[in-house]
């Protein structure tokens, strides 16, 4: 581990230097591996959020209430320490960056990583393809990444980025706090110039599964929507 | 080839000695599903005893409920590692369930609703040691922890007691269950740490 | 963790076993015939395995298990898997 980085106050993104790294597609995860002294292990996987850099790969950690691993990744590890790892992993959940159809992200909560991956991605190749971020947060302090994201989204060509607000919404938002609901992913608008875009939604499950089925009361053919759930909230 | 992680310590295996090797202590009650928790009415539930194909006796939720009970406390064991001591539970004893079942089978196969299985030996569920309970904490015994009923065996690991419990299926060999097919042991005792196949 | 997951998750424990990346093969479910992506199977676990189950009937097509002793890996809830050329483009790009 070369650098931890705190992003909110529940999210930390690690940077970790691999051997023998051959870069990753953006959308992929690894498996991080703990051993305890007495051989208690324990397996859990982390969505990549960047492309590789000089063998540098960076993944962002939310803390959950009593997880172990993500716990331990977020409080106790120090630059220097060394993890097991395998991946990249996962050819599904991945964009294809010469796939020229518009790319819609729905993300709720730190399911934005892989979504993130994608759009640094696309950054750094400096591609225009149509992009929107739809990014679910509890409050504004939640909002991983958000500086970046906003500091790109006012770039010329840059990705477009909406924050829903579940709990506390910032005094300018004129949508009031609540959950994802269908208009807030079928907001009319003229960003993909018509064509049919490909859809990726990341989440916590019950999240996933109601955008999911939002997108395809709007519209959106089951083929053009991939999906990542994380489990519990 | 492992590689300890500086710093992680796991779980904390407890030295109470009344827990087994490698289990740690815990308050709350964790949920392990393997599938979708079902959705069982209890004007539809019922419970068999069965021999093969025939079901030998068999009970509706208000005959089941009907019968006496059994107030247990009792300390369970996850193959998770985890244990919580003295947990209470309301049931009615296997003992009761096959006082008047004549068999020479040495095994039950426990079937739930929801295709869950497990394997243990007939003689672990007589003698005072297993239950079908139908409360925990003195509440009606929630979905997501087996409810309306579960086989209650404490002796053994916590996947021995089968959630959302159906039929017991007495019979002649120790066929594996849902999890013994899957690399864990066929008997499971906490006390000699038997979690996988071999151990 | 009790809530389900998605195929996604058997992207490592399988790619101990495979030579091809088995999340984006299709897969049919020997229960009700369903054809779906690995990735798109309903997984529960990881502890004590994990099972992926078919979205259309919830009955497991496929349950990993790790334990001390190796890898534990259960396909018989599925009739068949297709590996596509897209499929087995290299894990690695």
């Amino acid at each position: 581990m070369t650098a931890s980085r705190v992003e909110t106050a529940t999210a930390h993104t690690l940077s970790l230097r691999v051997d023998e790294w051959n870069g990753h597609l953006p959308g992929q995860h690894i498996d991080v591996r703990l051993t305890a002294p007495d051989g208690y292990q324990a397996v859990r996987s982390y969505s990549l959020a960047a492309p590789a850099l000089d063998g540098v790969i960076e993944i962002t950690v939310q803390r959950l209430p009593g997880g172990e691993v993500s716990g331990f990744l977020t409080d106790t590890a120090m630059v220097g320490d060394q993890f097991e790892i395998r991946g990249p992993l996962g050819n599904w959940f991945v964009w294809d960056q010469d796939d020229p159809s518009p790319v819609l992200l729905v993300a709720g909560g730190s399911g934005v990583v892989p979504l993130m991956s994608m759009i640094r991605a696309r950054d750094r190749a400096d591609i225009q393809t149509p992009l929107h971020l739809i990014h679910s947060v509890r409050t504004p302090q939640d909002r991983i990444y958000g500086d970046e994201l906003t500091r790109l989204a006012a770039r010329a060509g840059g990705p477009s980025v909406t924050w829903l607000y579940t709990r506390t919404a910032p005094p300018t938002e004129t949508r009031p706090p609540g959950r994802l609901r269908r208009d807030d992913l079928d907001d009319g608008s003229t960003w993909t110039s018509g064509a049919t875009p490909i859809c990726f939604v990341c989440g916590p499950t019950g999240f996933v599964e109601e955008a999911a089925n939002h997108l395809l009361a709007s519209g959106h053919p089951a083929d053009r929507i991939r999906t990542e759930r994380f489990g519990g909230r | 080839m492992v590689h300890v992680t500086r710093g992680f310590t796991g779980r904390h295996p407890a030295t109470d000695d009344r827990l087994p090797p490698g289990q740690y202590l815990t308050d709350d009650f964790p949920v392990l599903s393997a599938g979708p928790t079902p959705a069982i009415r209890r004007d539809e539930w019922t419970f068999s005893v069965r021999d093969g194909d025939q079901a030998l006796r068999s009970w509706t939720w208000d005959e089941f409920t009907a019968l006496a009970t059994e107030d247990i406390t009792v300390d369970i064991h996850c193959v998770t590692r985890w244990s919580r001591l003295d947990t209470t539970w309301r049931g009615v004893a296997i003992d009761d369930l096959l006082a008047d079942v004549d068999t020479a089978a040495e095994y039950v196969l426990a079937r739930s609703y929801g295709g869950y299985t497990t394997n243990l030996p007939l003689e672990d569920l007589l003698d005072g040691k297993a239950w079908i309970a139908y409360e925990h904490d003195g509440e009606d015994l929630p979905p997501e922890h087996g409810g309306p009923a579960r086989l209650l065996v404490p002796h053994l690991y916590f996947w021995k007691s089968a959630k959302w419990i159906k039929s017991l299926d007495l019979v002649d060999d120790d066929d594996p269950g849902f999890w013994e097919t899957l690399g864990y042991h066929d008997y499971g005792d906490p006390w000699r740490e038997q979690r996988y196949q071999g151990d | 963790m009790s809530e389900h997951r998605d195929g996604n998750a058997l992207a490592g424990p399988l790619a101990e076993i495979f030579t091809v990346e088995a999340t984006t093969a299709q897969v049919r479910c020997r229960a009700c015939g369903l054809s779906t992506m690995l990735a798109q199977l309903v997984v529960y676990g990881p502890e004590p395995g994990l099972v992926a189950r078919c979205p259309g009937c919830t009955e497991h097509v496929i349950r990993v298990a790790t334990t001390p002793a190796g890898t534990w890996l259960d396909l018989g809830g599925a009739t068949s898997f297709h590996f596509t050329s897209t499929a087995t483009r290299a894990i690695s790009p």
